[in-house]
C-alpha cells in the first residue's frame, strides 16, 4: 500500500482525471473532498462490507420454506 | 448449455437467456454470468443462478410488488457499465434473505438489482440513501 502523508487542502492526484483533498481534520474524522468522472463509483468502504455481507448470509436459503412458499402462492 | 442449479438440478439453458455482469456482485465478484430461473408454484419470485457455480444462487423478487414507495436515482456509473439510454431498457430485481417463518424474511432495497433488457447486462447498483436498508422486512405490505 503507498502511504502519504497530507495537510489540510493538500491534493492527491490520481491518473489523470482523479482529485482527492483533505477538507478538514477534526479529531479522528477527516473530511475528503472527491473529484472523479461521474461513471468512477465512489463509495464507503462499511457500505459495500455490509451489501457483501447480506449477499452471503442471502445465499443461506431454507429448502422447508421454499418448498412451502411454493405450495402457497 | 447445460448448467448445475441449485434449486432446477441439471437444465438445458439457451446462451441468450445469460445476464452478464461484468463486475460479478459484491462479495462474488467472480460470479458475472447469470440466468434468472422461475420458481415453480410462485409468480412473485424467481432464482438468480450463477451458471458457473452451483450453489450461488438468490432468490429474488421484484420489489415493487412487495413494498410501497420505491423510488432511487440511477446513478451514473451504472448508467455507464449497463449503457442504459432509455428508462424502459431497465428491470429491477431485489434479493431476499429468506428465514422461517415466511415473514421474517427480508429483501435488500439499498442494493437492488439493475438489469438491462436490450443488451443483457446486469449490476447489484448500491445506493447511497439511508432511507433503504439491506434488510427490509417483507411482511409490510405486499405478500
Amino acid at each position: 500500500m503507498l502511504v502519504l502523508s497530507r495537510k489540510v487542502n493538500e491534493v492527491i492526484q490520481i491518473a489523470d482525471n482523479i482529485e482527492i483533498r483533505i477538507l478538514e481534520v477534526k479529531g479522528d474524522t477527516v473530511r475528503i473532498g472527491i473529484e472523479a468522472p461521474k461513471s468512477i463509483e465512489i463509495l464507503r468502504g462499511e457500505l459495500v462490507q455490509s451489501i457483501t455481507e447480506t449477499n452471503q448470509e442471502a445465499l443461506t436459503i431454507d429448502m422447508d420454506l421454499l418448498k412451502q412458499l411454493m405450495k402457497k402462492e | 448449455m447445460r448448467i448445475e442449479t441449485k434449486f432446477h438440478a441439471t437444465i438445458e439453458i439457451d446462451s441468450a437467456d445469460k445476464w452478464c455482469f461484468p463486475k460479478g456482485i459484491p462479495g462474488f465478484e467472480n460470479e458475472t454470468d447469470f440466468v434468472l430461473l422461475p420458481i415453480e408454484g410462485s409468480d412473485s419470485l424467481q432464482v438468480l443462478q450463477s451458471t458457473k457455480q452451483q450453489e450461488v444462487a438468490f432468490i429474488v423478487a421484484n420489489p415493487y410488488t412487495l413494498v410501497t414507495d420505491y423510488t432511487f436515482e440511477l446513478d451514473y456509473a451504472t448508467i455507464d457499465l449497463l449503457e442504459i439510454s432509455q428508462p424502459e431498457e431497465i428491470m429491477v430485481l431485489g434479493i431476499l434473505s429468506m428465514k422461517q417463518p415466511y415473514h421474517q424474511s427480508t429483501i435488500n432495497l439499498q442494493a437492488p438489482l439493475i438489469f438491462q433488457v436490450r443488451n443483457k447486462k446486469a449490476k447489484q447498483m448500491i445506493l447511497n440513501d439511508p432511507r433503504f436498508t439491506v434488510r427490509h422486512p417483507l411482511d409490510k405490505g405486499g405478500n
